[in-house]
């Protein structure tokens, strides 16, 4: 009982721990964000890493999610007979959450791993120490443009992730299921209303924060050797999953 | 100077250029540093000695506020580093220029990238950052590596590039973390008349980490053994040598039977942490 209670005391503070490593990163992404000098040439690097070479992905993983959520409600619906409803559900489950969520969590599997791994061996490799030797602030140039690349980007992922699974859908009930091509495209708008595509993005942007500061929080502090990178970068993405499906709970509850 | 003088900081009348008072650092309970006092006047060139695992490095990186101390208080011309903002702490360290053990390179970047990765905000025109990388890499002599990445060289050349981009801004401090470890007997040499040289031209302050006894005596106008947490010895390169010191005769004629050994048994042959 005593070893069952010193087990869940230890989590715990290793979870609090975690939490506070967490808020006190944000923070000094916070406090160094404003600082000048301002890196546009890293900043434009990270939004091409965290943005533009994850589309194919998004691409992917929203097409297939808007193809699979037609052909599923269909065949649901079909048995009392209301299909028409298939573009409603589709544009609603898409842009209130799985494109959000799923571009999160496949940037986080993409993007956050290499944060995790890129600052974690940085940190084991002395590079970080030189940085600061170099009276240059490795939150500042190593974290900041990360999380403003990550933040930036994300909705902006959502948005081809939106177009991109509402045609998937449509695809399917229309090209494949037979759908009649006008009542699906009105039905997709008839039930959806601006705030449901901003919520969308306010909820990426704020996972693009979670994900890229858990991540860079993990890289940071790395020890051990080769093997804690390993561990880093694992922790950084279950981490970071969990916290992005976490905060979707609140953000939803909060935003519709 | 001898084992009394691990209690008090140097009086040097004038304004040291980095001092450590009572510095005191510990790692899963054990005290790595105790109590140490270090005083380095300006211009002044200190060597640390001692032996592998007996917090060298761990001061070294007090110097320059990578390691906040545990107790104790580290000054860079007078300012107590901890005692400021971080915002003033990270400007006080353009003063500073230190060459890691490894090298400690930035890989994402060429050789070339990372030599004018200190003059990058400087005042310099383009023409002179080109001039004056080329000039740092030629006085570690590797004058054509500059479009290699870092992960290309061998550990000596990392090393090298290390000490270049060290200097290329012209610190006003040196600390040398072991500059000349792993290198060839000649390269080892080039490295201390390197130190010697910057010296002859500025009058930079430095401290260097090293165990190799010969290049500790050629670049040093002081010498500190480090052991057991303390400053057990320091004191000027010929009286380091002609010392009855039995710590400092057992480091230098570099033998397995002494004090440092007994005192290493005691401490459970425990290392330092390596300084995160």
């Amino acid at each position: 009982m005593t070893r069952l209670l010193e087990a869940v005391g230890r989590a715990l503070l290793r979870f609090l721990e975690e939490l506070g490593r967490f808020f006190t990163m944000l923070g000094r992404v916070l406090l160094w964000a404003p600082q000048p000098p301002y890196d546009a040439p890293e900043l434009l690097r990270q939004m091409a890493r965290v943005g533009v070479q994850s589309v194919p992905v998004v691409f992917l993983t929203t097409l297939f999610t808007g193809m699979v959520l037609a052909l599923q409600t269909h065949h649901a619906f079909a048995k009392f007979n209301a299909t028409s409803m298939v573009g409603s559900v589709v544009a609603i489950s898409l842009l209130q959450e799985l494109s959000p969520v799923l571009s999160a969590l496949m940037v986080t599997g993409r993007v956050g791993s290499s944060m995790a791994a890129e600052i974690g061996s940085m940190r084991i490799t002395e590079q970080i120490d030189a940085l600061k030797a170099l009276a240059t602030e490795p939150v500042h140039y190593l974290v900041v443009p990360r999380v403003i690349a990550s933040v930036v980007m994300l909705p902006l992922l959502v948005v081809i992730g939106d177009v991109v699974g509402m045609y998937g859908g449509y695809f399917v009930a229309v090209q494949l299921l037979g759908s009649n091509p006008v009542a699906y495209y009105e039905n997709s708008f008839q039930y959806v209303d601006l705030n449901d595509f901003t919520a969308g993005l306010v909820k990426s942007a704020v996972f693009g924060l979670i994900l890229s500061v858990v991540a860079c929080t993990r890289g940071y502090y790395t020890f051990g050797g080769a093997e804690g990178v390993g561990r880093s970068t694992t922790q950084a993405v279950v981490a970071a999953s969990l916290a992005i499906l976490l905060s979707d709970f609140f953000l939803t509850r909060l935003l519709f | 100077m001898s084992r009394a003088a691990r209690g008090a900081p140097q009086d040097t009348g004038v304004l040291p250029k980095l001092r450590v008072e009572g510095l005191r650092k510990v790692y899963g309970g054990r005290p790595v540093l105790d109590g140490v006092n270090l005083s380095v006047a300006r211009g002044e060139s200190v060597v640390i000695v001692g032996p592998s695992g007996t917090g060298k490095s761990v001061l070294l990186k007090h110097f320059i506020g990578l390691l906040r101390p545990d107790g104790g208080r580290v000054f860079v011309d007078g300012q107590d580093l901890w005692a400021l903002g971080v915002l003033q702490r990270n400007a006080l360290r353009k003063k500073f220029g230190m060459a890691f053990q490894e090298g400690a390179l930035f890989d994402s970047m060429s050789v070339y990238e990372n030599v004018a990765f200190p003059l990058r905000r400087s005042r310099r025109s383009p023409a002179e950052v080109r001039a004056r990388v080329e000039e740092c890499l030629e006085l570690v002599q590797l004058p054509d590596v500059g479009a290699r990445r870092p992960s290309e060289l061998s550990g000596g050349m990392r090393r090298r590039v290390g000490f270049a981009r060290a200097i290329a801004h012209e610190p006003e401090i040196l600390l040398f973390d072991e500059p000349n470890t792993g290198l060839d007997p000649i390269m080892t040499d080039i490295i201390a008349e390197v130190i010697l040289g910057i010296r002859r031209h500025l009058p930079v302050t430095i401290v260097t980490i090293t165990h190799h006894i010969a290049s500790a005596l050629k670049i040093g106008d002081r010498l500190a053994l480090l052991f057991g947490g303390h400053i057990l010895f320091q004191g000027g390169p010929q009286e380091f040598m002609s010392s009855g010191d039995a710590a400092v005769r057992q480091f230098v004629e570099g033998r397995a039977e002494g004090p440092l050994t007994v005192e290493f048994q005691k401490a459970g042959h425990k290392q330092v942490w390596e300084a995160r």
